[in-house]
């Protein structure tokens, strides 16, 4: 077991882990693993240091949980390339953070292999762990009041791509017209938690 | 025979599809939305003959008219309001037909915030992910119920029930049962939140109950956004605590003093800004019934 297992009113319990990326890899593998022990649980959400289970007896969970075994920070999922046009209101000032030119900033988003450690702020909103922590960027002072849907932008150590038009305070450094989120598709996310993503500019 | 649709004439400040809401998407940051006062809704399914899942309208502060082309049997619950069948008065909490063309009125409730309105076959709007209800932070499901929409109403499968078991009166403590996070808090959270005499706040919605009162103490500092559930008690860093309701997000970023007990969460859909919140702290279980 990799972490602590907190109860959460009656029928839910919070898991502790080290990293988000821990947390999708516990996720994916609790869902599978509840299914096949007849383990109901309603959600399991993984965040970026816990993973939710709600609706569950906790109980059983437990029992379930100790077949977990702590792994390297590698998950499984979806492998997804998005096309990005990186022309973002914000690559300037994310190359003077940096200390590199314009065109550094795309070879660099480019050369990682991100990984969708969790959903949240809208449905379809990855929080997309694997950028160097050096290479972290602050939010805006100031929100923008309205981010168009596909723009691909960095807060903190995070890369994000907008699923909707919404309000957003992180840095905006391109765009793509993939759909994030799309109700009629199944599962309607693209970038559900464990899924590989590399970024590729076009 | 004419196929039933609800033709709305006049809404009052918001009518709502709902039905249990939508499980299984917090992952992808899909709130769960769903009745706020689940007895009240399911007391008007039962009414009308639907199974549980069946989806209403909830109706916030009446004023609700409706029409049926078809005759229908319908059901309203929750907060007390006048009802009118074609201008003649008709009798909450029970079944009641209307016949063909007939008009149904919600009055405005003197007391409490939500009445459910449930029609035999349930409102039959097309399912967004699993689900009809209509989920006010993200968006997901159908648009709020306007004038001059047309609602299909699904086939009727059970027995209207001539009369069903009411629910106790609005006056239980809303008991809170203990939440993650007790190195944010002091050790007696719970009794604090207990012994402080609460106010429903003027911003509280379908995402979240306001509680405003003597600031709740917590530590300092952010914590890493993590799962939510239904009836977390949030402390942002000012210490007025915020209940989360049924559209809450899937995640968030307070530290949680405590859990609404599920059977209690009703109470706070009933309550108007300005109404006191009584919070108890239930004794904690044995340990030896714990196992």
């Amino acid at each position: 077991m990799s972490g602590a297992v907190r109860p959460y009113g009656e029928r839910a319990a919070l898991v502790d882990v080290d990293s988000a990326v821990q947390a999708a890899a516990l996720a994916d593998w609790a869902r599978a693993a509840c299914r096949a022990a007849g383990v109901r649980a309603e959600e399991i959400v993984p965040a970026a240091r816990t993973v939710l289970f709600d609706g569950v007896d906790v109980g059983r969970l437990v029992e379930v949980l100790e077949g977990w075994r702590r792994r390297s920070a590698t998950v499984a999922g979806a492998f997804v390339e998005v096309p990005v046009v990186f022309d973002g209101p914000d690559l300037a000032e994310v190359a003077a953070h940096w200390g590199v030119a314009q065109q550094q900033v795309v070879a660099r988003l480019t050369s990682y292999e991100l990984v969708s450690a969790f959903c949240g702020f809208a449905p379809g909103f990855a929080y997309l762990a694997g950028l160097p922590e050096e290479l972290a960027v602050p939010r805006l002072e100031t929100p923008r009041q309205r981010v168009e849907p596909g723009s691909v932008a960095l807060a903190g150590e995070w890369c994000g791509i907008y699923p909707s038009a919404s309000p957003g305070g992180w840095r905006i450094v391109g765009h793509t017209d993939v759909t994030l989120w799309d109700v009629e598709r199944d599962p309607p996310a693209l970038l559900g938690p464990g899924t590989r993503v590399v970024l590729r500019a076009c | 025979m004419l196929s039933a649709a609800l033709t709305v004439l006049r809404t009052g400040p918001q009518v709502l599809v709902q039905d249990r809401g939508r499980v299984g998407y917090a992952h992808l940051g899909v709130p769960r939305a769903g009745v706020l006062d689940a007895p009240a809704a399911a007391l008007a399914n039962r009414l009308v003959g639907n199974p549980p899942d069946a989806a209403v309208l909830e109706v916030l502060l009446g004023a609700l008219e409706i029409r049926t082309e078809a005759p229908c049997w319908v059901a309203v619950t929750g907060a007390r309001v006048p009802l009118a069948v074609a201008g003649t008065a008709a009798a909450h909490t029970q079944a009641v037909r209307l016949p063909a063309g007939a008009s149904l009125a919600l009055g405005t409730p003197d007391d409490g915030m939500r009445s459910y309105l449930a029609v035999a076959g349930g409102i039959d709007v097309a399912p967004v992910l699993g689900s009809r209800s209509t989920d006010t932070l993200a968006g997901v499901g159908p648009a709020p119920v306007a004038v001059g929409d047309v609602l299909p109403v699904g086939v009727a499968s059970g027995v209207p029930a001539a009369l069903d078991t009411p629910r106790p009166p609005r006056s239980d403590p809303v008991r809170v049962l203990p939440g993650p996070h007790r190195d944010w808090f002091d050790a007696d959270v719970r009794a604090r939140l207990a012994a402080t005499p609460w106010t429903v706040g003027a911003a509280s919605d379908r995402v979240g109950l306001r509680l405003q009162g003597e600031p709740l103490p917590r530590n300092d500092g952010e914590l890493p956004s993590e799962g939510m559930v239904l009836g977390a008690i949030q402390v942002p860093p000012d210490g007025q605590p915020v209940v989360l309701l049924a559209d809450h997000g899937p995640t968030g970023g307070y530290p949680v003093a405590g859990v609404v007990h599920p059977d209690d969460l009703w109470q706070l859909a009933q309550l108007r800004p300005g109404e006191r919140v009584i919070l108890h702290r239930p004794a904690d279980r044995p340990a030896a019934a714990t196992r």
